[in-house]
């Protein structure tokens, strides 16, 4: 599609940025807030859209975007198989003292960032999954089909 | 009390919106008021206790379906009328 005006363009420059920045924050706070991979992935998605709406579709490609969302798959899945020797999808990094890995301070706290196991990395996936997919189904729509009537 | 004013405010806000998306002549106006309609969605959703749902609508249906529509609209020609 067509580039928007110069108004436009201004205040999708302002914007992009927060709106990257608070979607990485509900990916990475998912186990704590309300929020999580799919709602983080789709706000900051929405980023991607305001730029295509703003300066046109040239400037992304597909390659990018479509290796994010299988990095986000690939990841995922291998987090699953990981865990495999107790049972599929088993939280082999919970209270281990490691990354992600501290123990849960009993009763009433503000939430520790640094807990949770591999839930806060399947957040991460499940983000970067959503980024891309949601990101090239915006950037095929705008670009429409090519020569030859293939997407 | 003020919750339940705010929560009617709220509601009547939904269906004003609605109404404007039908009653609109311009079909970019048209969707932003549908984007207009989703947001006051999500704030319902948020004022009957579902923040997670009121961040995948704010997030899905306010931005990313209006980003749709207005690449839709902006591709198409308008025949009848003077204005693009």
């Amino acid at each position: 599609m067509r580039p928007m005006s110069k108004i436009v363009q201004a205040m999708a420059c302002l914007l992009y940025p927060s709106i990257i920045v608070f979607g990485a924050y509900l990916i990475v706070h998912g186990h704590l807030t309300p929020g999580g991979g799919f709602q983080g992935g789709a706000v900051a998605a929405s980023a991607i859209a305001l730029m295509i709406v703003a300066y046109g579709s040239k400037k992304y490609n597909k390659t990018r975007l479509s290796a994010l969302e299988s990095t986000g798959l690939v990841m995922f899945i291998s987090l699953g198989l990981l865990g495999l020797g107790v049972a599929f999808f088993h939280n082999f990094l919970a209270n281990t003292g490691g990354i992600f890995g501290e123990l849960v301070e009993y009763g009433t706290n503000l939430g520790n960032l640094n807990t949770a196991g591999t839930i806060p990395l399947m957040n991460i996936a499940v983000g970067l999954e959503v980024v891309g997919a949601l990101g090239l189904m915006m950037v095929i729509l705008a670009k429409g089909p090519e020569k030859g009537g293939r997407v | 009390m003020i919750g339940d004013i705010i929560h009617i405010m709220v509601l009547a806000g939904i269906v004003i919106s609605a109404l404007m998306v039908i009653w609109q002549k311009e079909l970019i106006s048209a969707a932003v008021a549908l984007g207009a309609c989703s947001l006051l969605l999500s704030l319902e959703f948020f004022i009957l206790g579902a923040p997670d749902v009121a961040i995948a609508e704010a997030g899905v249906g306010a931005a990313l379906t209006t980003a749709i529509y207005i690449m839709a609209i902006k591709e198409t020609i308008n025949k009848g009328g003077d204005r693009e």
